[in-house]
């Protein structure tokens, strides 16, 4: 054995014993410059040794690219050891982005048919390391001779060349394939190994040569067989190829991780090729018990590989849940993020209230980078199986609490979806919440969960008859006291401010004490420097000082809001209301006359109306004449029919539907409310809601009274703006006073007809 | 397989084998991350990891750590093998392999790997035959040297 000359050596110890980066980086310099300087004009006989030290430098990290051409020179040189460092070079320097590569092409294609078995080896396998693809083509034909030679030696490199090959270059496939049948009757190792990978290679690549291997499984069993047999230490990756032919899996020695490597490598092919359900069973049997095994790489593969099983044999899969649980607690963090995954993929009907135990458990306990995966699993899974509401509010209300930053930004309107939804829970929820709240208002999504219900359910909170809880008597003023501190730290989001200020207007309704603690705030903020703050606090404000008497029914109880349906925004419903009236002019008196009247009185740009600029052309004139001018004009929409949607007890609500054709965008809807009853309807107030996409504009109402027994019916007008087409919907609620009593409706306008909007 | 590496505690590299095509800028930026990742991780840690869209499979032996990128598709019990069979047999070789031999002969170990495997793939499964090659390919590059009287100096050599 030749060891490289001792000036190599000697470089490697003067680096070594350079003491700081500078002195490393100076004598490095020096040598190259020796290099270089050799490159040009010294010892051709010693050139491989400069390059050996070259090829050190570069390891180092130090530029080396000046030695690109001495491995040309030197893999053309006909001692062997100038091929040896000159191929070890180019693997190392050369790739195939620089053109030069290309210029070792044609001493590859020499020593290929040159019959020195050690130089066809290195020169195969630059080939496959480096070979770019035109290089593949060139020499592809020089490849498949070498298949065919008598020496295993060079056999086992052309055949996995070939791999090479038809990965960079996918025709040669056709090349490659015929000889495979024939490499298959091999004994040697290297050369069956080598030839099973190309197998599947070319398998993966082509189809037609999937079928075309079919044949040769019977083969490939057998083969399998006897290295099972002999007792080979097994180095073989074998994957079948649509056949069952493992049962051989079962007798190997699992002690040695060589048969544990071969017992997965059986799984994984278990997993890949559609087999019959037993061997799948066999296989999470084989998964469960690596789950058990002491050496953790184990049972890290198995807990990978079980996470893709728990699709497709779920019930297979459960029955492992426990050992899985436990894997949780491991401190190796890959495993248990697999471990975590898993678990949550394993949650069902009917484990969910003790998986989630465990995972409440672990979330407590796990690496911050874990948490939010951890967070939302939780959520999700809780969401898809919660047994009760209840239970569903607790689960997620304890990982607010815990990991309340981690959550998605979704979680918060879930949650205050889910309360109110659960009639029965609202005074459980927000005495919970409260109590959270006043422990920590640092979690800015419990914070806003539980600011929003304060707010909504503040009444339930004094009220102080629960069953479970402790009776804590709550006094007003701590739960003011409690909601300006959350106004007031540094730690609420600005969201979460806009949250606890809405939750102190709306208990402005819901306390029995008097409101000036509320009204200071308010004030105060309305000169706060956040613009969305201000205008809240200001809006707020008005409401108190002008609009007192509608503040209790602008305040009230939202609505349940219907997720995934219209987004009806509350909060901007019940801004947009406050603020249309806090802006009114003086309403112009609609005729109480016919539609088309109405319709002229809008063709003629009427402008009273408000904050959105006219919609149509506001030239009275033209817009008349457009309209008189029956014969040029194209002819009016067919008029869209009247809508019923509402009655009780004689009172009656009329939708009748307007569309211009000149603005298809803009859709008028006048309702009419009728009394035909005995007695008068007092008090009448209409509010509308609509999709995000579409925009609302009520007009102010004829009047609030219909006198009984047909008396003057009142009219409203809502201007609808859809430029998009989107589908209409639409909720009216309603308040009034009939039969001396109050009544209050909210309901969705079902059967809106298809004109009003498309 | 995609590559392999080799670096030591304090993270120098002593070997890289590169299967894919990339540029230097991006092997070296790879190598420095992966290097630190590996570097972080505890003892009792398991061999496997998730980097990028790769799996990683390493194991320290002494000073050295032995770092493989392999497919998804591919065994990561039989990487552990891998590494394994290329310890052996550079320890076959070098008589009881420390760090230093690879150090002052990485063109050796270079040799040996690609005896082993081929385009990322294990081209022999034999140690024997894969020693045997080696033997023969210093033979020839001693007959060669000899021939031409360089003023080679013979270091020492290691029986195996």
């Amino acid at each position: 054995m030749v060891v490289p000359s001792l000036k190599l050596q000697d470089l490697i110890e003067e680096i070594r014993g350079a003491r700081t980066q500078a002195q490393e980086r100076e004598v490095i310099q020096k040598e190259c410059a020796h290099i270089r300087a050799s490159f040009r004009d010294g010892d051709p006989m010693l050139r491989h040794q400069q390059l050996a030290k070259l090829l050190y430098v570069h390891m180092l990290g130090y530029p080396a690219h000046f030695g690109q051409m001495e491995c040309l020179k030197l893999i053309a040189s006909s001692r062997f050891t100038d091929k040896r460092v000159g191929y070890l070079g180019a693997m190392l320097l050369l790739d195939e982005r620089h053109d030069a590569h290309l210029l070792i092409t044609n001493s590859i294609k020499n020593d290929l048919s040159q019959g020195i078995q050690p130089v066809q080896g290195l020169a195969l396998c630059t080939l496959s390391t480096m070979g770019s693809a035109e290089m593949c083509r060139d020499l592809a034909t020089e490849v498949e001779k070498l298949l065919l030679q008598p020496s295993p030696y060079v056999r086992k490199k052309a055949i996995l060349t070939a791999v090479h090959m038809i990965r960079k270059v996918p025709e040669l496939s056709n090349v490659f394939l015929p000889p495979c049948a024939k490499l298959l009757h091999e004994r040697h190792h290297g050369i069956l190994l080598g030839t099973v990978t190309l197998i599947t290679e070319l398998c993966e690549r082509s189809p037609e040569a999937l079928r075309h291997f079919r044949k040769v499984v019977p083969q490939l069993a057998q083969i399998l067989q006897t290295l099972v047999t002999t007792g080979y230490s097994t180095e073989h990756s074998i994957s079948g190829v649509n056949d069952p032919f493992l049962q051989v899996a079962t007798n190997t020695d699992t002690s040695r991780n060589a048969g544990n490597a071969v017992l997965f490598e059986t799984v994984l092919t278990i997993m890949d090729i559609r087999s019959t359900a037993g061997l799948r069973v066999l296989a999470v049997n084989i998964l469960g018990r690596f789950l058990h095994n002491s050496d953790r790489n184990i049972r890290y593969v198995a807990l990978t590989s079980l996470l893709r099983l728990v699709q497709s044999d779920h019930s297979a899969v459960q029955r492992h849940r426990p050992t899985v649980v436990e894997c949780l607690q491991e401190t190796d963090a890959s495993l248990s993020r697999r471990a975590l995954e898993l678990s949550l993929a394993l949650v069902n009907g009917s484990n969910v209230r003790a998986m989630m135990q465990e995972l409440q458990a672990f979330l407590e306990s796990c690496p911050p980078d874990l948490r939010a995966d951890c967070a939302s699993g939780i959520l999700l899974a809780a969401e898809r199986f919660a047994p009760t509401k209840r239970w569903h509010i607790d689960t997620i209300l304890h990982v607010l609490t815990t990991a309340g930053t981690h959550v998605r930004d979704d979680a918060v309107a879930n949650l205050t979806q889910l309360i109110g939804g659960a009639q029965e829970l609202h005074a459980y929820s927000v005495r919970r919440l409260y109590n959270a709240l006043a422990e920590d208002i640092s979690q800015q999504p419990l914070v806003q969960v539980a600011a929003w219900c304060i707010g909504e359910y503040g009444d339930l909170l004094l009220e102080g008859n629960f069953e479970e809880i402790e009776p804590l008597q709550v006094e007003e003023e701590e739960v003011l006291a409690l909601l300006e501190k959350v106004l007031q730290s540094h730690m609420s989001l600005p969201a979460t401010r806009g949250y606890a200020l809405t939750a102190l207007m709306k208990l402005s309704t819901r306390l029995r004490g008097d409101n000036n603690r509320i009204r200071q705030v308010v004030s105060i903020y309305g000169s706060c420097l956040d613009m969305e703050l201000q205008q809240r606090a200001v809006e707020y404000d008005t409401l108190f000082r002008k609009y007192d008497h509608m503040r209790a029914a602008i305040l009230e109880k939202m609505p349940l809001v219907e997720r995934g349906g219209p987004q009806v925004d509350e909060e901007a419903k019940e801004r947009k209301e406050a603020a249309q009236l806090s802006e009114v002019a003086p309403a112009p008196t609609e005729s109480q006359a016919s539609q088309l009247l109405d319709l002229l009185d809008l063709l003629d740009g009427a402008s009273g109306n408000a904050q959105h600029p006219p919609l149509l052309d506001p030239s009275p004139g033209g817009a008349l004449v457009h309209l008189l001018d029956l014969p040029c004009a194209p002819p009016p929409p067919a008029p869209i029919p009247d809508l019923k949607v509402f009655e009780r007890e004689g009172v009656q609500l009329n939708l009748s539907f307007i569309r211009s054709p000149e603005n298809p965008a803009l859709l008028l809807i006048i309702i009419t409310a009728t009394n035909s009853s005995e007695s008068d309807v007092t008090h009448f107030i209409c509010q509308a809601a609509v999709p995000k996409s579409l925009q609302l504009q009520l007009q102010a109402p004829s009047g609030n009274t219909v006198p009984a027994r047909g008396g003057l019916p009142i009219t409203q007008l809502f201007r609808i703006l859809n430029p998009n087409k989107a589908p209409l919907r639409l909720k009216l609620r309603l308040t009034y006073n009939h039969f001396g009593q109050s009544v209050q409706e909210i309901f969705e306008v079902n059967n809106l007809p298809v004109e009003s909007w498309q | 397989m995609q590559f392999m590496l080799l670096f030591s505690r304090q993270g120098k590299l002593r070997l890289q084998k590169w299967y894919v095509p990339l540029s230097d800028k991006e092997k070296k930026k790879i190598t420095r991350e992966l290097v630190q990742t590996v570097l972080a991780r505890k003892p009792k840690m398991c061999s496997f990891l998730e980097w990028r869209d790769l799996k990683i499979v390493y194991k320290r032996y002494a000073s050295l750590y032995f770092c493989c990128a392999i497919e998804d598709q591919d065994n990561e019990l039989i990487t552990l093998e891998i590494i394994h069979r290329y310890v052996e047999l550079l320890d076959k070789y070098f008589g009881s392999v420390c760090e230093l031999d690879i150090i002052f002969n990485f063109e050796k170990a270079y040799f040996i790997l690609d005896e082993f495997l081929l385009g990322g793939e294990v081209q022999e499964t034999s140690k024997k035959n894969v020693l045997k090659a080696i033997e023969q390919a210093d033979l020839l590059q001693e007959k060669t040297e000899t021939m031409y009287h360089s003023k080679s100096f013979i270091g020492y050599k290691k029986a195996y």
